[in-house]
């Protein structure tokens, strides 16, 4: 009788379950195209997204389709405008700047991205835990994220720069650590929002464990706010990164990355402006397109801000 | 009212503590031992233990710490390494350089920002408004170091208008006021405009114009007053975060203010004077946050009350 009965039981949910993920795959991929619906028409958005893949596929093949070698010297050519030839110009040793410019996409696209990636996912997991446990860890990370915030803008960049010495994979951590606390702070008050809703009460009370609660059930009702902070971000972070290079603590002067590049062209503005103009303009289109794809993503996710 | 401005106060000293200890800790932060690095690699044994001495990096490190503190407090940051100067004075002395920028970039950025983010609301999507929101984004994704050097090639190398460096007549102040400037204006147009939409659609802004009221007193003495609220915080952060944004327009302008001491201190690993001015950039940051928030208990009765 009492096995009669618990096959019944296991029917009976396995059906429920079966009919409702079939609702729920049935209503997500309405959602995506809904989704995709909304977010095509925002066309500056798009246009973001647009640069976004031209730039990474430029990242990816752009030492091959670069035209001349990023760090062939040419003296006789040094310092010319754009032309024909050299469709950037060329620098103070005679290299040509659009072919450093293409292969130098990895490094300056590189470096902002998987700090952001390092940066968001330590972040994100220091805000799940202080939202979720609360008490002495949820003070760790939020005064923790205090006293990083008090050093506003690039200065907190600089002074671990500063401590670490200048290098490209030390202005990649200054800049990692310069992400951490937004995604801290914002992923904690998602986590704190989700936390009271009634499919995670009920999923405590049926004796979840806590990692699982956390990952599987509060995370993804976290996912909106981690996407759009992670966009803004990785703007941020390019800016960042140039800022540092500009500066002179970033990558090696002999390196194509783009701060760099625009930060040697400064000492030759007054005879030679291509040197500067054109690694500003990529960078700032670079910075442009995150932001438009961003502002897209926040409207598209998120209806009540317009 | 008071028990709110009491609390917000006392609230500070901790942030302080942590970051003094920061700060202070950022010499020992160094990879490495700190003394040798100061000493520089070359340097002999005697003269490395010199160095410990000096700095007292041969005590335990809670005396460290509360010598350090002592000192602060009696207005002592210790000694330049480079110039042996004290580090106060070396501050002091170009402090007013940095003033100088950073008011004015205050003078205008955040009442053009403001203004353009609340006439945007008014006539959301409208042409003036998509044209202000591209103003807005590019001002966003702009390097303003880049924007600087393309003012200083237009305006000082072309066309011979403006000086391309130093503070010395009040056309020196355009180029860099613009540059230290645009980043605010951005973000406040698009936080006024977000902010003021939201304040459009309460239900004392129908009400009132239900009641028949004008439409300009609806929109300036209802929705702007109270969309101001909001805007006041983010205005905090941004003329917090100027005095750090100096130290990129600085080094554009050349300008010898306290954002180059720090570049060039970093580059002389003068630690002394980095960490001196570490702690003066929080200090400014957390205190400017701090008149933010009383200032927005004052405006903002609700506040007050939890």
């Amino acid at each position: 009788m009492a096995d009669i009965q618990k096959n019944e039981q296991q029917q009976n949910t396995a059906f429920e379950s079966n009919y409702i993920d079939e609702n729920i795959k049935a209503d997500q991929s309405s959602k995506a195209k809904a989704f995709v619906k909304k977010f095509l028409k925002r066309k500056t958005a798009v246009l973001g997204l647009i640069i976004i893949v031209l730039l990474i596929i430029i990242a990816i093949i752009g030492p091959y389709i670069a035209p001349y070698q990023y760090d062939a010297y040419d003296y006789a050519n040094a310092l010319q405008g754009p032309s024909a030839e050299h469709l950037f110009g060329t620098d103070h040793y005679g290299r040509d700047i659009f072919s450093r410019m293409l292969v130098g996409a990895r490094l300056t696209l590189g470096v902002s991205l998987s700090a952001v990636i390092v940066g968001a996912a330590l972040g994100t997991v220091l805000g799940l835990l202080a939202g979720y446990y609360g008490g002495i860890i949820e003070t760790l990370v939020m005064r923790g994220s205090d006293v990083l915030f008090s050093f506003p803008d690039i200065l907190l960049a600089i002074a671990i720069v500063a401590i670490l010495g200048p290098g490209i994979i030390n202005v990649l951590i200054a800049v990692m650590v310069f992400t951490i606390p937004s995604f801290a702070r914002i992923m904690r008050s998602a986590t704190l929002a989700v936390k009271g809703s009634l499919y995670v009460e009920v999923a405590q009370s049926l004796g979840c464990k806590d990692s699982r609660l956390l990952f599987v059930h509060i995370f993804p009702g976290t996912i909106q706010s981690l996407i759009v902070n992670f966009t803004m971000r990785i703007g941020s972070a390019i800016m960042a990164a140039a800022s540092l290079s500009f500066l002179g603590f970033g990558a090696n002067v002999t390196e194509p990355e783009w701060g760099a590049m625009l930060s040697q062209g400064r000492n030759y503005i007054g005879i030679a402006s291509h040197m500067v103009y054109f690694p500003g303009l990529v960078i700032f289109l670079t910075v442009l397109a995150f932001n438009l794809f961003g502002d897209g993503l926040r409207d598209t996710l998120d209806p009540k801000i317009k | 009212m008071s028990r709110y401005f009491v609390r917000r106060i006392l609230a500070t000293i901790p942030l302080m503590f942590i970051i003094s200890i920061f700060v202070f800790m950022f010499i020992h932060l160094i990879p490495g031992d700190p003394a040798r690095t100061i000493a520089g690699l070359d340097a002999e044994e005697w003269q490395v233990e010199a160095i410990r001495e000096e700095y007292g990096l041969n005590k335990p490190i809670v005396t460290q710490y509360v010598d350090y503190m002592v000192k602060l407090f009696h207005g002592d940051m210790g000694e330049s390494m480079k110039s042996f100067t004290p580090v106060s004075e070396l501050i002091a002395e170009r402090m007013p350089q940095t003033l100088k920028l950073v008011f004015a970039g205050v003078l205008w950025a955040p009442i053009l920002g403001i203004f353009i983010g609340v006439m945007s609301a008014i006539k959301q999507g409208k042409i003036f408004d998509h044209v202000c929101m591209l103003i807005a984004i590019t001002g966003l994704s702009a390097p303003g170091f880049w924007l600087g050097l393309m003012g200083i090639q237009i305006f000082s190398v072309q066309l011979g208008w403006l000086p391309s460096g130093g503070l010395d007549s009040w056309k020196g102040f355009i180029l860099p006021s613009f540059t230290m400037g645009c980043g605010i204006m951005a973000v406040l147009a698009r936080y006024s405009r977000s902010s003021m939409l939201e304040t459009l659609r309460e239900d004392y802004v129908r009400t009132a114009r239900a009641k028949g009221q004008k439409e300009s007193l609806v929109m300036f003495s209802h929705a702007f007053r109270n969309s101001l609220i909001q805007v006041v915080t983010i205005l905090g952060l941004q003329i917090g975060g100027l005095l750090s944004g100096s130290v990129l327009t600085e080094t554009v302008f050349s300008i010898p203010g306290m954002g180059r001491l720090l570049t060039d201190s970093i580059q002389f690993r003068d630690y002394a004077a980095v960490q001196g001015l570490l702690m003066l950039f929080a200090l400014q940051y957390v205190l400017i946050n701090l008149v933010v928030d009383l200032l927005y208990g004052v405006i903002n009765p609700k506040i007050r009350l939890d």
